[in-house]
């Protein structure tokens, strides 16, 4: 599903080049579970915005479903980022004017969809996280973990293949993390590829494998069951911790 | 994506800050305002002045002894041009098409008394076919009897305001009045009509053109009026009536003058102001826009994140273009209508209390005010709606 080649990723700042990712290479399958963990500033998220086509790497190959990201056109990549990614955020970016429902229509809207049709599945997309009696409720009006909730509906409304989340449950109670936690585990059990940045073990220890990320490298590959702590993780194999 | 979604995901857009909005929209409404305001008041000047000629008649030829242009003719050959004469415009009254009815016209100032009381006023000979000619309406009696062109009894129609100064205590009709050293008796007092081009019709006496011609000792003819059938084309009846005079003094030595030209000059004139005031008031408008231009740029600024969003949820930098630009649309058009009604509402209250000034924005007025707001509107909006398109979704999405 997913094939990393020799990715890297850098920045300028202010001149001077920072490399987020160096030389990255990883196959992730359809369906997999992955956890991407490690020290704040260590590439996670630049990697997630690569995978989820928001941004292009410097230097490497990325194949998506057998596709070179890098030859679609721009249109293209919007089409696959609306069709076949979904992104869920620590910060849940929903539009705070528009309420639950319309939330989830918004990937619909963009592709042109019908207004009953569009009504439609995005009830039956919050009906599967249990939100469809909060339909109509502004952001404002839900709860932590409704939002998220909500916006997993906006991610999954079009069925895509793969859903990125950034820090998922960050902002959320155990219980209402708990909930969402489920709610990914279930989509994932349906054939779902998940793929998660967490600093959180409870939440890296539900994936099926971890990549630990240092320094825009991947260190480590290890199945969740093997993992006891996360800060042991991101010490380097060579026994120096990271700067 | 579909427009109705577009429209309504703006306007939801828009109506998350009603008062910035509405602001905004205000400054558009106030300068399309102006415009149709402005237009309305110069567009009911050209009307006003327009209607005054109208008054008269804008279907009329005036032929005026004498050629006003130069001719290259010889020394000797021509000289004094011949006498305008009551055969003159007897012989075009029946003999030129489309010709409607003509109203000959000898002119001069005498003094008119009656008991002790003495005036100078303008004194008219003429016709029956002036009242029609010149759309007189009599206020008392009646005008000058038809027929008996050349010798007509001494009668005479007085303006208001000689019957006034001349009979202040006793009605003037049926009374004599002495105009030089003869005596007519009056049989009409003009209704009030103000003045005509000039002419206080209050201060004039009329009496048939065949006494007048001997009283002011004149052989020619000062004018001959000449009501041309509505519909006609004016400039082939000018023609064919200087074609007739030439015939029957053997050489050009009228002038025929249009009522029309004179007015579509004036009107021309007024209307070219009305423009350059519609230009002048259209700059509220660019001012307007500045104000769109303010707002987009602040709102996208506040909904970097929402453009970030958006973007990975898969909408293309085109769409979120279009967005802003649909807000901007919004703002400039409704504002540009609110504008519109209280133009409207104003020229219209300025009619009502003004009833001589016909003020009404001309449709070019309504139409160009409109799409200039539009146009601003989409102008300064695209600079704004721009920069969301090309914000870096990773950067907005943090931001």
């Amino acid at each position: 599903m997913i094939r990393l080649e020799g990715i890297s990723r850098t920045f300028d700042l202010g001149g001077r080049p920072v490399h987020a990712l160096v030389d990255v290479d990883e196959a992730i399958g359809a369906g997999e579970h992955v956890a991407i963990v490690g020290p704040s500033g260590s590439g996670k998220s630049t990697l997630l915005n690569l995978l989820g086509c928001l941004d292009r790497p410097t230097a490497g190959r990325y194949e998506l479903e057998g596709r070179d990201v890098a030859a679609l056109s721009e249109t293209e990549l919007d089409t696959v980022r609306r069709d076949k990614i979904g992104f869920v955020f620590q910060a849940f970016h929903l539009v705070g004017r528009l309420s639950a429902v319309e939330n989830v229509e918004l990937p619909m809207l963009f592709a042109g969809t019908g207004r009953r049709e569009r009504r439609q599945r995005a009830m039956a997309a919050l009906e599967a996280v249990g939100l469809a009696d909060r339909a109509d409720h502004r952001p404002d009006q839900l709860s932590g973990g409704e939002r998220q909730r909500a916006a997993l509906a906006r991610a999954t409304v079009l069925e895509p293949a793969i859903l990125l989340a950034d820090e998922p449950t960050g902002n959320l109670d155990t219980a209402s993390g708990n909930q969402v936690l489920d709610l990914l585990d279930r989509m994932n059990d349906r054939g779902l590829t998940l793929i998660v940045v967490t600093h959180d073990p409870y939440v890296a220890r539900r994936a099926d494998r971890l990549l630990v990320l240092v320094d825009g490298r991947i260190v480590r590959r290890i199945a969740a069951a093997e993992v006891h702590s996360l800060e042991e993780l991101f010490v380097p194999p060579d026994g120096e911790a990271p700067p | 994506m579909k427009a109705s979604d577009l429209l309504t995901f703006a306007w939801r857009a828009l109506s998350r800050h009603p008062l910035r909005s509405s602001l905004s929209l205000l400054g558009v409404a106030v300068g399309v305002t102006a415009v149709v305001l402005l237009t309305a008041l110069g567009e009911g000047a050209r009307r006003y002045v327009v209607d005054q000629f109208s008054a008269i008649g804008t279907n009329l030829l005036i032929v005026v002894p004498g050629k006003v242009e130069t001719t290259g003719g010889m020394p000797g050959v021509g000289g004094a041009p011949n006498d305008l004469t009551l055969d003159d415009a007897e012989a075009v009254a029946r003999r030129v098409v489309s010709v409607r009815r003509v109203a000959p016209v000898a002119a001069g100032t005498e003094s008119v008394s009656h008991g002790d009381r003495s005036r100078e006023v303008a004194v008219i000979g003429t016709t029956a076919e002036y009242a029609q000619v010149r759309k007189l309406a009599v206020g008392s009696g009646r005008f000058l009897p038809a027929g008996d062109v050349g010798h007509g009894r001494q009668v005479a129609v007085i303006g208001a305001g000689v019957a006034r100064e001349l009979f202040p205590s006793e009605s003037a009709l049926g009374g004599v009045v002495r105009i030089g050293d003869w005596r007519f008796r009056v049989i009409g007092i003009l209704g009030a009509k103000g003045t005509q081009l000039g002419v206080d019709l209050d201060e004039v006496v009329l009496i048939p053109v065949g006494p007048a011609m001997r009283m002011l000792n004149r052989t020619s003819l000062f004018r001959l009026l000449i009501e041309v059938a509505p519909g006609a084309d004016l400039d082939a009846v000018r023609t064919r009536v200087i074609d007739l005079l030439a015939e029957r003094h053997d050489e050009e030595d009228v002038t025929v003058m249009t009522q029309d030209s004179v007015v579509s000059a004036a009107s021309g004139i007024l209307g070219a102001l009305t423009l350059a005031v519609a230009a002048i008031a259209a700059i509220s408008l660019v001012v307007a826009g500045i104000g769109i231009l303010n707002v987009m740029l602040v709102s996208v600024s506040e909904r970097t994140g929402e453009v970030g969003l958006l973007r990975s949820l898969g909408a293309a930098r085109r769409q979120v273009l279009s967005f802003f630009l649909v807000e901007a649309a919004i703002l400039s058009s409704v504002g540009g209508a609110a504008g519109l009604g209280a133009g409207y509402g104003l020229a219209r209250l300025l009619a009502r209390i003004y009833p001589a000034l016909p003020a009404a924005p001309p449709a070019w007025a309504v139409w160009a005010s409109l799409a200039t707001a539009l146009g601003v509107g989409l102008t300064f909006g695209l600079l704004p709606a721009r920069r969301a398109a090309r914000l870096d979704p990773v950067e907005a999405l943090r931001g």
